[in-house]
Parts: C-alpha cells; sequence; structure tokens
C-alpha cells in the first residue's frame, strides 16, 4: 500500500489527465465524429478512444475510491 | 458537421449529467453481479433523440471498456477465472453475430413491432424462467440461514462436472474441476444470443456458471465480465465499421460507468455470495413486469390484439420505462446497502482486533 499523500497525487495526475482527455474530445467534437463514422478500418478510432479512456479514467476512479477510504478486501472468490 | 446532424445529436450539458447518473448506476450494478446495468442505457439515450441503431452502437462502444475496467479489478479480488471467460467469450461472439441475424430477419418480415414483440418475448420468457429460479434459490437460502455457507455445486452442475469427454476436458480455476469444453460452448453461445436480443447476456451466463457449471456466484459475475469485454469489443468493431457509434455519447456515459464499475466490484468483497443471487433476481422479475406491461401495445400494433387507444398506449409505454428505471434502482440500493452494511461490519472487527482494515 502506498502513502496516504502518494494515493492523492496519484488520484489528481490520473484526474486532471482524464480530465483533459474529455475537453480534447469535446473540443474537437466535429472533428473526431467525422472520422470515427467514416467506418470500414477506421473502427480503430472510436475502439482506440474507449481503451485509452478506459486506461486513464479507470486508474482515476479506482484512485478516487481509494482516497475516500472505500477500499475492497481480497477474498480469493470464495470457494 | 451539418450532415451529422441528422444522426448524432447536440450534447448539451443536461443530456450529459442525466448519462453521467444512468451511466453510473448502471455501471454499478455491472461492477457488481457481471451485467444488467446497460439495458436502461439504449432507450435513455433514445429518450434524447439519439437514432435506435446509434444508440445500441453507443451503448456497445461504453460496454467493453467498462467490462475490462471491472474484469481487472474485480482480478486483483482473485475472483476472475480468465480462461473460462475467454473461452465462453469466443463462443458468446458467435451467438451476438446469430442473435443479430435473426433480430434483422425478424424486423425484415415483421417490421419494428414484431422486432419488439420478439424482444419482449425473450425478455418475458428468460427473466420468468432464470430470474424466478435465482430468485427462488436466494430465498432458499435466506429461509435456510445458511447465508455464510460456502456455495457447492448444485446438482446439475455435478452432473455436468461428471462427464467425460476425451481430449476436450480442461480445468478450470472457478469450478476447481475438470469439464468438458463442449458444454460451455450452448452456454457462451446463448449468453451472446440474448446479448444481441435485449442487451444483457449475463442474464443467461451468470447463472449459467452458477447453475450449470458450477461456479461460486462471486467468481461468476466477475468472470461474466471478460465474456462481456469479449463480446463488446466485437460488437463495437462490427458497429463501428459500419461508422455508427457516437463515441461522445459512449465516454460520457463511460465517466460515470466507471465510478459505478469499481464501487460495485469493491461491494462484492464485502458482502455473502448470496447477495450477487438476490440483486441479480430481483432485477430480472421486475424487468420481466416492465416488459409484460409494454407487451399489449406491440401486439395491437401487429394486428394480434384490438388497437389500443393513443393515450393507453403512451401510459403503457412510459410506464414499462419507469419500471425498468425501478429495477436498476432497486438493485443498485440493495448494492450500495449491502457495501454499507459490510463495510461498517468490517471496520467494526477490525477496530476489535486492531489490524489493518484493507489490503487492496
Amino acid at each position: 500500500m502506498s502513502s496516504p499523500r502518494t494515493e492523492v497525487w496519484k488520484a489528481a495526475a490520473f484526474g486532471v489527465t482524464s480530465f483533459l482527455l474529455y475537453f480534447i474530445l469535446f473540443e474537437f467534437e466535429g472533428e473526431i465524429l467525422d472520422v470515427s463514422i467514416r467506418g470500414r478500418w477506421l473502427f480503430i478510432v472510436p475502439v482506440g478512444i474507449a481503451l485509452a479512456f478506459s486506461f486513464v479514467h479507470g486508474a482515476f476512479t479506482a484512485n478516487f475510491w481509494r482516497v475516500l477510504g472505500i477500499r475492497g478486501i481480497k477474498n480469493g472468490g470464495d470457494r | 458537421m451539418e450532415d451529422l446532424a441528422v444522426s448524432f445529436i447536440e450534447i448539451g450539458l443536461s443530456e450529459a449529467a442525466f448519462l453521467l447518473v444512468v451511466g453510473f448506476v448502471g455501471g454499478l450494478v455491472s461492477g457488481f453481479i457481471g451485467s444488467g446495468g446497460a439495458f436502461v442505457l439504449t432507450p435513455a439515450m433514445m429518450s434524447l433523440g439519439v437514432p435506435g441503431i446509434v444508440a445500441v452502437a453507443s451503448n456497445i462502444c461504453h460496454k467493453f471498456p467498462k467490462a475490462l475496467v471491472g474484469a481487472i479489478k474485480r482480478a486483483r479480488y482473485g475472483q476472475v477465472d480468465l480462461k473460462l471467460g475467454l473461452v465462453m467469450g469466443v463462443s458468446a461472439e458467435a451467438g451476438v453475430l446469430y442473435g443479430a441475424h435473426i433480430q434483422e430477419s425478424i424486423k425484415r418480415s415483421f417490421g419494428d413491432a414484431g422486432s419488439n414483440l420478439y424482444v419482449s418475448a425473450a425478455f418475458i420468457l428468460v427473466l420468468g424462467i432464470v430470474g424466478g429460479y435465482v430468485l427462488r434459490d436466494a430465498w432458499r437460502i435466506y429461509r435456510s440461514g445458511r447465508m455464510d455457507a460456502i456455495e457447492k455445486a448444485g446438482r446439475l452442475a455435478r452432473r455436468v462436472q461428471s462427464v467425460r469427454i476425451p481430449g476436450t476436458m480442461v480445468y478450470f480455476k472457478s469450478l476447481d474441476a475438470k469439464i468438458s469444453v463442449l458444454f460451455t460452448i450452448p452456454l457462451g453461445f446463448a449468453t451472446g444470443m440474448l446479448a444481441a436480443t435485449i442487451a444483457v447476456g449475463g442474464f443467461i451466463g451468470v447463472p449459467g456458471l452458477i447453475y450449470v457449471l458450477g461456479a461460486p456466484a462471486v467468481m461468476a459475475s466477475a468472470t461474466e465480465l471478460v465474456i462481456a469485454f469479449v463480446m463488446g469489443l466485437g460488437g463495437t468493431i462490427k458497429f463501428a465499421w459500419s461508422g455508427l457509434v457516437d463515441i461522445r455519447l459512449a465516454m460520457i456515459i463511460l465517466a460515470g460507468s466507471l465510478f459505478g464499475v469499481q464501487l460495485g466490484a469493491i461491494g462484492t468483497t464485502y458482502v455473502k455470495p448470496f447477495t450477487i443471487k438476490v440483486v441479480m433476481g430481483v432485477i430480472m422479475v421486475v424487468i420481466l413486469l416492465s416488459r409484460a406491461i409494454i407487451v399489449p401495445v406491440y401486439m395491437a400494433q401487429l394486428g394480434i390484439l384490438q388497437p389500443l387507444d393513443e393515450t393507453v398506449a403512451a401510459v403503457l409505454s412510459k410506464a414499462s420505462f419507469v419500471v425498468m428505471v425501478i429495477a436498476l434502482v432497486v438493485g443498485a440500493s440493495i448494492i450500495l446497502y449491502a457495501l454499507w452494511h459490510g463495510r461498517r461490519a468490517h471496520l467494526a472487527q477490525h477496530e476489535m482486533l486492531e489490524e489493518p482494515v484493507a489490503t487492496d
């Protein structure tokens, strides 16, 4: 387990990056939508965006609950 | 952007806030029972003016990253059987393609009303039989007072595990047994078909993993997230190939749902396995009611029943949507209560023992 201060910094760093990603998505929504709906091999655009957001925003949300003290207990699947 | 305005809506603050909240609640349910949070999102997007096909495509595009994050989180708790998830994911993908093909054929032959009736009939049949069984099992466990007992494979699962077909036997850690991989194929296929029909394959996938294969509820719901990821990725590629995904809508929903999926996954570590069955059973049975309300409208549209008054049809449609939202809210409330209750008990126990509180 990292120190509380490190956890707050991690949450803040991922939070800011996540915010930036969303800002870029909506600042350039016309251009991004235009490319992503061309279809065919450009399917990679929405899939890539979804993966990038899941990594950054997923890390932010995990750290967010951790900083608030809401954490899980490892219980090994209960068998 | 002019040409896009026909198919892709303007997203204002109120639309974004609405989708964030629905996304959060849906994510919470998915993180906890492995799926089941997405069925409200397609109608919710359509209520904002998003065309049906774009709503379906955008919904599935938010599902696969959500399932990925949920699966990773739950794998950290040791709850995911990756091998079983991937094996079933492949046959589920085939089921999705076949289910979509059936949907298209019905729509071609009977139009929108026929397609809607087919979806509602699938809802009622599957949710009635499987949901009723899950809820009855949860009730039986509750009545027996053995909520803390270690889960054991049922009679059907023991029979499945006892079948030996040379060359097809594979060990799965969630079952702690070798089973013939042939049993996973129809189960995965049915999961995919249901996902293509009602958007929630987990209503067959999770009970199937528990009652047919013999996985514990916690591992079944976690492994379903792997299956959902495989199906969601395949579905997204299919729709994105045709240029139907509105990535803005998908990412707004994802913003809310990732908060929810993390919390739902955390919740599974505090509750008794029987709680997963309760949440799943309750949601399934309430949705069943929601679909039963709308069936007369589709039957009237197809001429099977006398035409309904327009006001009556509108009231039934609205009531059906409201009951669907209630299903999700009731499920989410049980999860939040169980998390809060379980966490309080855990903290009280650790205060007595003076041990570190959490390991995540």
